[in-house]
């Protein structure tokens, strides 16, 4: 009996990471789905971009209020999480408090002192941000509504609660003597910076009323932490994780160039060559490959990192409150585009596993079924979302591939654009001008 | 001016064995547009003062193809890209200017893994060398005291990070600068972009180069620079469509500098 804690604290903890771990899975076969490109490229780059833009956050003070409330957040996030190792330990081998075995009373007090100070200004910080979505309205807040509006606040609360059990934790932690130094948490005083002004809340309690305290707020916290770890894979908040690769696997190449789609290349090259011959048979090997399909209609038609983009977007809305058609009233959002990316994805990553890991057709698509044509085509191509997004989410990527299929399989351009491009076809210009007249300006 | 402009073509040079130091890829609209063919001619006179060996490739150049991209369709891209770059290595053209950014972009970043690899540099970046190396010099006071306000172009700003050049030569005119809230990467687009130049933009409540301008004359400029020729459009339209052109022109860098000489 007197290991029972211990095996329950292992079973939690094993099938709060378990489960956590099956979902991980999912996502890596759900973002598989999507089509392979070579990222191998300029790995020091890379490197770079992932500790300047995620690690370092550079992206999100260019809206300083809230980059600064954000690292509060982040910072806290990261370092109050070293705390989770002692708590592990702990409820693995029934000690209590090993760091104090461990580490010198001075650093251990240190690092505790600093998880309460943070604790502190990450409730601050959550509460601001709460407001932003809440109360004060922002434009790009208030839009959401349904699932992603409560997904927001969810987290916050998550955060609040967690914060707040640490904060209970410690300061309740006046009756269990610590092996290392045969005192209490709070008879140390050491590292109890704030937890001692919560401390005389429960002067009036009795020892064991004082100790079942410390006990449930240690046991909610850490079960608090396991749950919140589930919880990530069905919310926008997987980008504390998801934002490292991301940013990793984000585009090194200027802004302006879009891929050339090298299935095209290869009918241009045979349509332009005169010693080609239309009709000769595929050569061996070739003909398993499935005829390509120009630019995309559905989540399997997008690129890995396109779909990594989706599950990263933690719908922030800068994208959105920067996009030219948004702002002048448009269908079009940046971020919906990512919403909507998602959701078709884990709609298909649901499909596969209801049908013994094969997808069967379900007559949806991401174009029409999710993002309209309308949308689409108000994009100008200006790059303002790519630039605002802090972890280097391509929305543009996506709509580009979507009016390749829309132009080149379906040929539903609208008729304006249709119009073009028989021009360039006949005259070599958009404007249906004689080429040979291209010099005329001189003489003008 | 219009009968002293020199401009040779690759055919001539090449006729006479001479290669160009740079070739003027002039763009569609830089070639059929009224407004935008008299940018074209405001940078040659800038390179026929600094005396530059330059050349078009007149009724041999077409479409970058870059508007076709990205409307979606890659093929008629691709084709246009072939055919320009056919002519381009057949002249052995190393240096390519132009005037239109959305030229600069495709020949610069998507012509390369066609077999097209040219450095291929901006007009507003090839006046401010002209000017560096002293071959262009502006005296001229025409702007002194008035304020411009720069619209930076996507495709020469946020698309290839270049912001400085035409600030340092619209510096040059005397002229006070003023920068929008919303510059250099936060510029927003003049609504051109994206093949929108060519259709009708779709529902909403305001037209993009409205609202463009309006942040535009937040800053109570006299001029309105810019560096495309779409944005040009679309800004002076804006213009129109707040009424204000008794008070503020649209004029692009090379005007600005060519009025200055």
């Amino acid at each position: 009996m007197q290991y029972l804690p211990n095996i329950i604290f292992a079973v939690f903890l094993i099938a709060g990471v378990g489960y956590f771990a099956r979902n991980i899975n999912k996502l890596i076969r759900n973002i598989k789905l999507g089509r392979d490109v070579d990222v191998s490229d300029d790995k020091p780059q890379r490197w770079k971009n992932m500790t300047r833009i995620a690690l370092g956050q550079s992206k999100m003070v260019v809206r300083p209020i809230a980059g600064f409330l954000h690292i509060v957040v982040y910072v806290g996030f990261v370092i109050i999480n070293i705390e989770v190792l002692e708590i592990i330990v702990d409820g693995l081998f029934g000690t209590h408090r090993i760091g104090l075995s461990i580490l010198p009373e001075s650093v251990y007090g240190f690092l505790i002192g600093s998880f309460e100070i943070l604790a502190v200004l990450v409730l601050i910080a959550v509460i601001f941000f709460w407001m932003r979505r809440n109360v004060i309205n922002l434009k790009r807040f208030k839009s959401l509504k349904g699932w992603p509006k409560n997904d927001g606040n969810i987290i916050l609360y998550f955060e609040v609660v967690l914060m707040c059990l640490f904060l209970v934790m410690n300061a309740s932690d006046s009756v269990h003597v610590i092996e290392a130094t045969g005192t209490t948490f709070q008879a140390l005083d050491s590292g109890n910076v704030i937890s001692q002004f919560i401390a005389p809340l429960f002067s009036g309690f009795s020892d064991s009323t004082i100790s079942i305290i410390e006990r449930s707020a240690w046991w909610i916290h850490i079960a608090g932490i396991l749950v919140f770890l589930n919880y990530l894979y069905y919310s926008k908040h997987l980008h504390i994780l998801l934002a490292f690769p991301n940013v990793y696997y984000g585009k090194l190449t200027p802004k302006g160039q879009f891929n050339n789609l090298e299935s095209v290349t290869n009918e241009v090259k045979l349509m332009m060559d005169p010693n080609a011959d239309p009709f000769a048979a595929p050569a061996e090997g070739d003909s398993e490959e499935e005829p390509a399909k120009f630019g995309a209609s559905d989540v399997t038609d997008l690129s890995t990192i396109q779909l990594l983009n989706a599950y990263t977007c933690t719908e922030c809305g800068r994208c959105t409150s920067e996009c030219p058609a948004n702002q002048t009233g448009k269908k079009l959002s940046p971020r919906k585009i990512m919403m909507d990316t998602r959701d078709r994805l884990v709609e298909v990553g649901k499909n596969i596993d209801a049908n013994n890991g094969e997808f069967k057709d379900d007559g949806k698509q991401l174009l029409n079924d999710y993002i309209t044509k309308e949308e689409l085509w108000a994009c100008t191509t200006c790059n303002a979302c790519v630039e605002a997004c802090p972890v280097s989410i391509d929305p543009l990527s996506i709509i580009m591939e979507m009016r390749r299929y829309l132009v080149m399989e379906e040929s539903a351009a609208p008729m304006e654009l249709n119009n073009m491009m028989t021009n360039i076809e006949n005259n070599g210009a958009p404007w249906p001008y004689n080429q040979q007249d291209r010099l005329n300006w001189v003489n003008e | 001016m219009n009968g002293q402009l020199k401009v040779p073509t690759m055919a001539e040079y090449m006729a006479e064995g001479k290669q160009p130091e740079i070739l003027f890829w002039v763009g569609s609209a830089g070639s059929y547009d009224d407004r935008a063919k008299k940018i074209t001619k405001a940078f040659v006179k800038l390179l026929n003062n600094a005396n530059v060996d330059f050349a078009v490739l007149g009724a041999e150049e077409s479409n970058t193809g870059d508007v076709a991209k990205r409307a979606g369709n890659e093929f008629l891209f691709q084709m246009q890209a072939f055919m320009n770059i056919e002519v381009l290595n057949a002249y052995e053209v190393k240096r390519i200017v132009t005037c239109d950014p959305h030229s600069f972009n495709c020949i610069k970043n998507e012509y390369p893994s066609l077999g097209g690899d040219y450095n291929v540099i901006h007009h507003t970046q090839y006046i401010k060398e002209l000017i560096d190396t002293g071959r262009l010099s502006v005296k001229g006071d025409t702007y002194k005291g008035k304020r411009i306000t720069f619209h930076d172009p996507c495709y020469l700003g946020r698309a290839n990070s270049e912001f400085d050049s035409p600030r340092t030569v619209l510096g040059k005119s005397n002229a006070t600068l003023v920068e929008m809230k919303k510059s250099k990467n936060f510029a927003m687009c003049c609504g051109a972009g994206g093949a929108q130049m060519f259709k009708d933009a779709e529902p909403g409540n305001k037209e993009v180069n409205v609202l463009r301008t309006e942040q535009a004359l937040k800053t109570t400029p006299d001029i309105i620079a810019t560096g495309c020729p779409y944005c040009n459009t679309m800004m002076t339209d804006g213009i129109k469509a707040k009424e204000k052109e008794e008070s503020v022109i649209v004029l692009d860098v090379a005007e600005v500098i060519a009025n200055s000489l």
